[in-house]
């Protein structure tokens, strides 16, 4: 889960982790003010989407008085922002931070991330601040400097300070570094994040160590004991029907082909994007409906593939282990009888119960393409879309 | 033969009297499994399926002698199950629970290092020697006898793979699912390496999917050590970038883990990678054929 810039800077203030004052603002008149409130001389407008590079797409702006505030907020807000990161369709501003501005010295790079090969969470830093880190790391990867981190231990105030002198912090910020560096680790695991990620880290002219950005995102295994992370959450951010697969437990992401696909288990649903693709066809999701699906569950899947406008046809793949192949075929009748179906459906059943299953869909009445292997099913789908 | 599980192996279910558990434990004593308990806290003292529930593992163990056990409990307290398994010092323990919270496993690996525990999983379907010993949640019916060892991090493309090479005659050893997740207990080189030294598997099938670089390592360990031939597929070469694919470790993040990179190295290190999950076993009978082991892995 993604929470927004100015959460998860709140998120951080309570672990003692230094960040520049500020306050979210949803309308012009709220960013006003929050800047009077502010009182600084110079004030930060920022965007606050959930995606990177919204400074290079014209998100943050410098305001030098309130009018220019005024000015600005009215300018992003409801602006939509194409990034790097939001795809070509942009994303629509609906919340603004105002910040107090600072006196950058010098900006810097901190991440903490899990580390798939040593199986620990490791802190990374670079001088190369403001940049994307995985520029750096292509270009420039020795000024990345990784500590692994000891679950028993915890961030050791050594690795913090040698990860300061490797990226070199200005002796007497060395130690406003280390305590930064500590409640950053602290809050990851306090709050199960799976990023998070301070680019730039900054030192300003008045002596200080903050952090100008924040990027905080979390394991969603782990939401179960996040309660106030999990208040966070910003629907207008996501998907519509990625919204309705998640209250059905069902694991859904949006494509852009026309080919709704419906699958269980996750390899076997990427497999299944990759041979409709691999057939000349575009995938239009990923949908895995899990193993202990109910005919409800798969009811709901299908509601949720035929609600996307772009698909012109859908390939159910089930390779029935846990998941019951009879338990597949009563949810797909189920669901075409309350939302009708008028476009090629191509079913492939294999496992636990298939014959129950083939039979329930050769009685259902209904115009259903079955397919002997997956191959045979992509093919069949992909022809008829065409 | 085979790896990890045979005929005599003696196993305990963990969690044994929830819903699931109670349906794959009926499952895998139709198949043949040793089950010999179960432990569920505060349950001590009763059945399941004919099979004796204990309060604790260490009760549970000290009872039956089991060596294996098999963890269906919910993902909150999947973490301490597993430790649980490890301090009773059992050989094997096989965790089917998704959902854990990465940082409970982060702990669990550091609890276990030194210990002789292996874990495999979480968020796996199992381990299966054909008809000898199934433990976990796969179909034991698309399973035969034979010469192929089969590695995957996915339950349903695994089940596809089998499934592949039973119709077309060819039996396997052990299928093992080391799972989904971005931090689990066994590797593709730890199975590789178990496959290698068992007389019975002749070629492996190792299938892997996009994230992180655990199908690169192997490919370079295949490359250095390993003397059978391996067929590999990767799913996922399709996924956009930074969106979770179902499984917590299925994400390619920083431009890394793509599916082209791994089959690039894979192919480099001798591996015959299938252009699609719909010829795995098409293209395992054909390496099988180039290296004159066809007659001999053709089994039924």
């Amino acid at each position: 889960m993604n929470i927004h810039e100015y959460q998860g800077k709140e998120v951080l203030r309570e672990f003692g982790v230094k960040v520049p004052n500020g306050h979210v603002a949803y309308t012009v008149d709220e960013a006003v003010e929050a800047a009077e409130k502010l009182g600084t001389a110079v004030t930060v407008v920022k965007a606050q989407i959930h995606a990177g590079g919204r400074g290079k797409a014209g998100g943050v702006k410098v305001a030098k008085n309130l009018d220019e505030v005024r000015t600005y907020a009215d300018e992003i807000l409801g602006k939509t922002l194409v990034t790097h990161q939001t795809g070509p369709e942009g994303k629509e501003v609906k919340r603004l931070l105002i910040e107090e501005g600072c006196d950058i010295k010098k900006e810097y790079y901190i991440g903490v991330v899990l580390d798939r090969a040593t199986s620990r969470v490791v802190m990374m830093a670079s001088e190369e601040g403001g940049t994307e880190i995985e520029e750096v790391a292509a270009e420039t990867p020795e000024k990345i400097f990784k500590e692994v981190i000891d679950p028993v231990v915890g961030l050791a105030p050594y690795q913090a300070r040698r990860l300061a002198f490797n990226i070199n912090i200005p002796d007497e910020l060395v130690g406003k570094t280390v305590k930064f560096m500590t409640g950053l680790y602290e809050a990851f695991v306090a709050k199960d994040c799976s990023i998070a990620e301070i680019n730039p880290l900054v030192t300003t002219g008045d002596g200080e160590v903050m952090a100008l950005d924040a990027k905080l995102n979390f394991d969603d295994n782990a939401l179960y004991r996040q309660s106030e992370i999990t208040e966070l959450r910003d629907l207008d951010e996501e998907d519509e029907k990625e919204i309705e697969a998640s209250k059905y437990d069902l694991s859904y992401v949006a494509l852009d082909g026309n080919i709704g696909c419906m699958v269980n288990g996750a390899g076997l649903a990427m497999s299944t994007m990759d041979i409709i693709k691999y057939f000349g066809g575009e995938p239009a999701n990923f949908l895995d409906v899990g193993g202990g699906a109910t005919a409800e569950k798969v009811t709901e899947a299908f509601k949720i593939i035929l609600s996307d406008p772009n698909v012109k046809g859908i390939f159910v793949n089930i390779f029935g282990g846990i998941m019951k192949c009879d338990v597949i075929a009563e949810g797909v009748v189920e669901a075409t009888k309350q939302v009708g179906l008028e476009i090629p459906l191509v079913v492939r059943l294999e496992g636990t119960n298939v014959d129950l299953g083939k039979k329930i869909l050769n009685e259902s009445g209904l115009n259903i393409t079955s397919a002997d292997s997956m191959a045979d099913g992509a093919e069949k789908i992909v022809s008829m879309v065409k | 033969m085979g790896v990890y599980l045979n005929k005599d192996t003696k196993v305990i279910v963990q969690g044994i009297t929830g819903g699931t558990a109670r349906f794959h434990t009926k499952q895998m004593l139709e198949y043949g499994t040793k089950i010999v308990g179960g432990v569920t806290p505060k349950k001590g003292g009763t059945e399941v399926e004919g099979v004796p529930v204990y309060n604790t593992l260490q009760e549970a163990v000290n009872q039956t002698g089991a060596t294996v056990s098999v963890i269906y409990v919910p993902a909150p307290f999947a973490a301490d199950a597993i430790i649980e398994a490890v301090d009773a010092e059992l050989d094997l323990v096989i965790c089917i629970t998704e959902h854990i919270p990465v940082l409970d496993m982060v702990k669990v690996r550091r609890y276990m290092e030194g210990k002789k525990t292996r874990l495999i999983g979480p968020n796996c379907p199992g381990v299966i020697t054909a008809d000898e010993c199934k433990v976990g949640i796969m179909p034991g019916y698309i399973h035969k006898k034979g010469h192929i060892g089969v590695v995957s991090r996915s339950g349903t493309l695994t089940y596809e793979a089998v499934h592949q090479l039973s119709e077309a005659g060819y039996g396997q050893t052990t299928a093992v699912g080391i799972g989904g997740d971005p931090v689990n207990g066994t590797n593709f080189i730890d199975v590789l390496q178990a496959f290698n030294e068992d007389p019975e598997t002749e070629a492996v099938i190792m299938i892997g999917e996009i994230g992180g670089t655990a199908e690169e390592e192997a490919a370079e360990w295949v490359k250095a050590n390993m003397n059978k031939p391996v067929v590999g597929f990767i799913g996922g070469a399709t996924a956009p970038p930074g969106k979770r694919m179902g499984h917590a470790g299925a994400i390619i993040s920083g431009g890394k883990g793509t599916a082209a990179e791994k089959i690039r190295i894979m192919e480099e290190s001798g591996i015959a990678v299938a252009d699609t999950p719909a010829v795995i076993g098409e293209t395992m009978i054909k390496v099988l054929q180039e290296k004159g082991l066809a007659e001999k892995c053709k089994t039924h």
